[in-house]
């Protein structure tokens, strides 16, 4: 507690001379989880503050979105009109697994700011703090959910374009599962860069499992009568957990026939059996608590 | 009063390689403390025992009344740490920089403004708040740091080579904060150096040597319990003059630094009879009083730069071993 009182705001010279001969007290408190939730927002809102001044890369990560959205959903609807009902566009369909990967990049690569601070050293200021570990695990998670979740959000606001209707019911679910993805994509991303100690080998991992993730999530094609091999590895992918509910709640909002909903938007089966849901938001986010707790041991063993 | 550091018996082993072979000190509170020793000498690594940041292999230390090992979430609330290298966030301000400090050492939300305003002024950054620590210079970082190691009022400071590559104008302005410091604030500081000038400053020295202490005393006490005068000549042919040296004076010389040395009393006496009596022609002679790197010559039979080059080796094998952290 501080035993003195100072107005901030008193700028007087006799105040000045008073700063500068006596010392003002600090006493650290003991430990406490009040303690560490302050650990906790301050990791958090560091990222914030180095997302904010960090413009370029708000724009960089929308493009590779946008291109999916408009270069190829544009260039790829003439012949994939064959195989959809009319009236469905193409960018309709895909719309939903690249509002996906429009968090997919962001929410791993802003674990790679755990690389990059270990790099330059400030991961040290973190470390030696006296505040529990899973604090400053869990301010990092948040604090790339948020960013990412952020850059979910401006694609969302592109619904329009792709003839998603701007229904309120169906931006929160959109926006709920977004959040969802972007938590268990960080942890994801943060257990690994507890392991890495360079930004180079962290890219180059982390783009070892981008795109693999996006393609094998049925983000681009439907999920069903797809050869065996693939259908197996569409089920591994925990991506593919999140596309099929946002896919599910777009076209529940979209005036389909019910016989083209089931080839569109057919849900995840394993071997027939329809998962509902429930069940597949919930395995995204039990993946995303297993990788969170990984990353919270990972970080214990680290000095 | 009682110590705000004791160490016992403590010793730190990686693999085969003992960094720390076994060392006992105190530091008083109030004290200003200097490791000094050549690179490698097993000062960082006590240092790191000291801040909890590495486990001791045997031994114990306490710092500031709890055990470094056991009690460790106490000791780091009561230390503050500038290492050696950076630990800034260079993309923010140097007030962000502190305020994530204050928020993860937890200092009192109320004392955090009046308490940044007063460390901030000590260091002389007070007017550049606000800017990107990117922009900062070298000197002016370290001084952030040390500013940052105060912000949560700790018991002890650590500063693990303050000055170390920084030029030497700034080395001397970083060491008139550091003074400053220890007349404004009630605190005891631990520090590591390799420039024995600036050991000078402390209040008392510990020379390090192959994780040893060899010596532990202020360093006037230190300079005068060798109180000779270091004499350095060079010579048209050195091996003869120092076997001129022993023959004629019985003075034990050596090459130091690419000199004849030698150690005698009052060496401006000696030095007539040196011409008047050595067989050798001499090309240069200088005469110094005892100083700490005569002192730490004294105690380990080599300069600290004679130390660093045999040392060198032996850290690389370290690092090979271990790999870069």
């Amino acid at each position: 507690m501080a035993t003195k009182d100072i107005a901030t705001q008193d700028d007087s010279l006799e105040a000045q001379e008073r700063d500068l001969t006596e010392m003002i007290r600090v006493a650290v408190p003991e430990r406490s989880i009040r303690a560490d939730l302050r650990a906790v927002s301050i990791v958090w809102r560091r990222e914030l503050i180095r997302f904010r001044s960090d413009r370029l890369r708000a724009i960089t990560s929308l493009v590779q979105p946008v291109l999916f959205l408009f270069v190829l959903g544009t260039g790829l609807s003439s012949l994939a009109s064959h195989g959809l009902p009319s009236g469905v566009d193409f960018k309709t369909f895909i719309y939903p697994g690249v509002l996906a990967m429009s968090v997919l990049f962001t929410a791993i690569f802003s674990a790679a700011s755990i690389v990059w601070d270990r790099e330059f050293g400030f991961l040290r200021e973190m470390l030696v703090a006296p505040v529990r570990r899973w604090a400053i695990v869990i301010g990092k998670c948040l604090g790339g959910a948020t960013v990412a979740t952020f850059q979910g959000l401006i694609f969302l606001a592109l619904a329009g374009v792709a003839h998603v209707p701007y229904d309120p019911v169906l931006l929160l679910t959109l926006a709920g599962e977004l959040l969802l993805l972007s938590v268990t994509l960080t942890a994801f991303g943060v257990m690994m860069a507890a392991r890495i100690k360079q930004i180079q080998a962290f890219m180059a991992l982390t783009q070892l499992f981008v795109l693999p993730l996006f393609f094998l999530s049925g983000a681009l094609y439907p999920l069903n009568g797809l050869p065996a091999w693939l259908t197996v590895l569409t089920r591994i992918d925990p991506l593919t957990y999140i596309v099929a509910p946002m896919r599910h709640a777009v076209f529940d909002h979209l005036a389909v026939s019910p016989l083209a909903l089931q080839a569109l938007s057919p849900g995840v089966t394993w071997g027939g059996w329809v998962v509902p849901i429930g069940l597949s938001l919930a395995i995204v986010a039990v993946m995303g608590l297993v990788m969170l707790a990984i990353a919270i041991a990972e970080f214990r063993k680290t000095e | 009063m009682n110590p705000v550091i004791s160490v016992s018996e403590l010793t730190k082993r990686y693999g085969e390689i003992e960094a720390v072979r076994g060392i006992d000190f105190e530091v008083a509170t109030g004290e200003t403390f200097g490791f000094l020793g050549p690179n490698g000498a097993g000062k960082s690594t006590t240092i790191k025992i000291l801040c909890t940041l590495a486990d001791p292999t045997s031994g114990t230390a306490r710092v500031a009344g709890h055990d470094v090992v056991k009690e460790r979430d106490t000791v780091r609330r009561n230390i503050g740490l500038v290492f050696q290298d950076t630990t800034l966030d260079s993309y923010l301000t140097g007030e962000q920089n502190l305020r994530f400090h204050a928020d993860l050492y937890g200092v009192p939300k109320a004392a955090f403004a009046p308490r940044l305003r007063q460390v901030l002024e000590m260091v002389g950054l007070w007017d550049r708040r606000d800017s990107v620590v990117a922009t900062y210079s070298g000197g002016m970082q370290r001084r952030l740091e040390i500013a940052r190691g105060l912000l949560h009022a700790p018991r002890v400071l650590f500063l693990d080579e303050p000055t170390v590559g920084l030029d030497p104008q700034t080395r001397v302005s970083i060491w008139e904060y550091i003074n400053e410091l220890k007349k404004r604030e009630d605190i005891t500081i631990f520090l590591t150096t390799h420039y024995m000038d600036e050991a000078e400053n402390c209040d008392r020295i510990a020379i390090i040597d192959h994780g040893k202490i060899v010596a532990i005393d202020t360093p006037e006490a230190l300079k005068a319990s060798i109180g000779k005068d270091r004499v350095q000549i060079s010579t048209a042919d050195d091996q003869a003059a120092i076997r001129a040296l022993a023959d004629v004076f019985g003075i034990d010389a050596a090459m130091h630094e690419g000199l004849v040395t030698f150690s005698v009393e009052s060496g401006e006496h000696f030095v007539p009879q040196l011409f008047a009596r050595l067989p050798v022609a001499i090309q240069s002679v200088s005469v110094s009083r005892p100083s700490l790197d005569d002192v730490f010559m004294s105690y380990t039979g080599k300069t600290i730069r004679d130390a660093e080059a045999t040392i060198g080796d032996r850290n690389r094998m370290i690092a090979t071993r271990f790999g870069r952290r």
